[in-house]
């Protein structure tokens, strides 16, 4: 486990001119929903703890409404929490001047947003630039270090369009390259290619997966799409009515979902592809073939199954055995959650 | 029950004597200000007079092509700039031409000093939402009470000529420019904003490279009201004693002089087209990256 960049603690944010006289009650158990109606005060974020890893991906996931979006702009100030701590390299956000928030929303963060939010009247090259502009950088540094973003998403050839002249998808690419480029060692991308279409979305997560091989950045992704957090995240945590329900990796959230709530939303993604091997491996070794801990269900099955006694073993990324798995094992993981209902089905 | 059929107002005498003792404070106080505020409006005086005698002094031939260049640059249209050029050809022949001078500068003084104004203004008032609702209700006062009635103080402190019909001019026509760079401010984007937050803009950057650009095409629009609203008020001006088109028109409504109005009439309305058309391409023209067609 990596060093952990970024600290959210018991972060509490409550919409309304006298969110701050809310806190207690909330914090001795007031809901939602009593807090809404006797109150009209509306509770975005109720006692959030999060350790964000150091260059990895972490998803927030949620559905509209969660609250992820409120979150992601707490770790930028864009929004104000009502209480609790957030630490980035130890540094606390919430007491920086507004002149040291700047700097660190310069030098620190970068952002990816939903509907793009380019600058219309700037062309793309200019767009890419505007971060380093703002840091006084010289034309021709910024120039060029745009330029090279430019050509690492795909965009070169339409430095001198202008927004408006390019698809959603493009666009997005502009606003991916205006992040990066300033350098900034963490990423906030809220809900970045959800108004996409479903291929164009596919596409970006790859350039954004490609690209993260290299430049190992912190990131918070922030997404509604299951499949995209499966995806994507290192880490993912699940967000509902401002509280987070569940976190782990993406394994261990789809083989051990903490409540009901997470279990009808991952009832219908493809397990076979999702769940790895190493979800499943048993103690023990095999004299049959090996398989990789992170090769999935479905590529694992078929091996299985070509097995004698449809066993194999379980190797680590270095070669190293460090366990077995059965065919049994792995058609119970596959099957596991339908099972259940059915049997309650045909009681 | 004679109370209730008369309203129950100040006596007479109370009331005379009220009008008296303001009228009288008011006059003594000009007397003894006003040769203080004159002499601050100076130089704005010898600019309007200046800028007068340039465009009288310069031969007709240069003005025409000005004219027609200026005409062009803004709305990248000839037959806009070939009207231009023959409306002014017309009322020249007319015998209207220095009358048109004195006008225009009257219209571009008026309209700079508007805009020096107007915008700061207006950034105020988008940035602070209590300069928002103090001015607010000022702006609508200039915009609803009667000329005459601010046009009478004005003459009191400055008495008959060039700058008080201009500070009588801008009094009217700054309210558009400054109503609509405040909502023009107000109406960019607010993820745009957000964006340049992100990346730590400060405020200053976040105006001038993503607010007020963003913003222009109604500011433009602005410009474009206040400099119809300027021409508007070119009639009233004269009676105050400014020199221009309006002057020949209020002569015609004393004395019936039809034709003389007439033609004077049409020769602002002349003016006050060519300068709509104009602005008001440029500021469509402000607006191209919008639709993606600069480029293409």
């Amino acid at each position: 486990m990596s060093k952990t960049k970024l600290k959210i603690e018991n972060l509490y944010k409550i919409f309304g001119p006298r969110g701050k006289s809310f806190i207690d009650p909330v914090k001795n158990g007031m809901s939602k929903q009593e807090l809404l109606d006797d109150h009209s005060h509306v509770l975005g974020l109720n006692n959030i703890n999060l350790d964000i890893p150091e260059q990895r991906i972490q998803v927030i996931m949620g559905l509209s409404g969660s609250g992820k979006s409120t979150l992601i702009r707490h770790i930028n100030r864009l929004i104000e929490p009502t209480a609790g701590a957030i630490t980035v390299d130890d540094e606390d956000i919430l007491s920086m001047s507004q002149l040291q928030l700047r700097e660190f929303r310069r030098k620190k963060t970068s952002m990816v947003f939903q509907k793009f939010a380019l600058l219309p009247h700037k062309t793309v090259a200019q767009n890419v630039a505007y971060g380093l502009t703002i840091q006084g950088e010289q034309e021709s540094i910024a120039k060029e270090k745009s330029h090279k973003w430019i050509e690492s998403v795909g965009l070169s050839g339409f430095e001198e369009r202008y927004p408006a002249q390019l698809s959603g998808g493009m666009q997005q690419r502009v606003g991916l390259a205006r992040a990066l480029a300033t350098d900034a060692p963490i990423l906030l991308m809220d809900e970045a290619f959800s108004a996409l279409d479903p291929l164009i979305r596919t596409d970006m997560q790859n350039i954004l997966l490609e690209l993260q091989k290299d430049l190992h950045k912190t990131i918070i992704f922030i997404t509604h799409d299951l499949d995209e957090a499966l995806r994507i995240g290192d880490n993912i945590a699940i967000l509902r009515d401002g509280k987070i329900i569940q976190k782990g990796d993406p394994q261990q959230i789809i083989m051990k979902p903490a409540d009901d709530y997470i279990s009808d939303f991952i009832k219908d993604i493809n397990r076979g592809k999702v769940i790895e091997v190493k979800s499943i491996m048993q103690k023990g070794s095999s004299k049959g073939a090996s398989l990789n801990s992170s090769c999935s269900l479905e590529d694992a099955l078929k091996v299985l199954n070509n097995e004698k006694n449809n066993e194999c073993s379980v190797i680590d990324g270095k070669g190293k055995k460090i366990g077995k798995v059965t065919l049994d094992a792995a058609i119970g993981a596959l099957f596991r959650e339908r099972d259940s209902r059915n049997k309650e089905k045909y009681k | 029950m004679d109370w209730l059929a008369e309203f129950p107002s100040l006596g007479k005498r109370d009331l005379r004597d009220l009008k008296k003792g303001i009228d009288g404070s008011f006059r003594e106080w000009s007397r003894s200000n006003g040769d203080a505020i004159e002499a601050f409006f100076d130089p704005l005086y010898f600019f309007l007079v200046w800028l007068e005698k340039l465009l009288i002094a310069t031969p007709w031939p240069i003005i025409l092509i000005i004219v027609a260049g200026l005409a062009y640059l803004g709305s990248r249209s000839w037959k806009l700039a070939l009207g231009s050029v023959v409306s002014f050809m017309l009322i020249g022949y007319f015998g209207m031409w220095k009358d048109m001078m004195a006008t225009i500068s009257l219209i571009s003084v008026s309209t700079l000093i508007c805009i020096a104004v107007g915008i700061p203004i207006g950034i105020l008032m988008s940035r602070y939402d209590r300069v928002q609702s103090a001015i607010t209700p000022i702006l609508d006062l200039m915009q609803t009470i009667p000329i005459f009635v601010y046009l009478l103080p004005v003459v009191m402190l400055l008495g008959i000529g060039r700058v008080p019909g201009l500070i009588a001019v801008c009094v009217y026509a700054i309210p558009p420019i400054i109503r609509l760079t405040n909502l023009g401010i107000r109406l960019v984007d607010k993820e745009i904003l957000e964006a340049a937050d992100a990346f730590g803009s400060s405020y200053r950057q976040k105006l001038f490279s993503v607010q007020i650009p963003l913003a222009l095409p109604n500011i433009f629009a602005g410009v474009n009201q206040t400099i119809m609203m300027a021409l508007a008020m070119v009639v009233i001006a004269s009676m105050i004693g400014v020199k221009g088109l309006g002057m020949p028109v209020l002569q015609a409504v004393q004395n019936q002089y039809l034709t003389l109005g007439l033609m004077n009439g049409l020769a602002i309305v002349a003016l006050a087209i060519i300068f709509d058309r104009v602005s008001q391409r440029y500021g469509q023209r402000l607006q191209a990256h919008r639709y993606g067609k600069e480029h293409e």
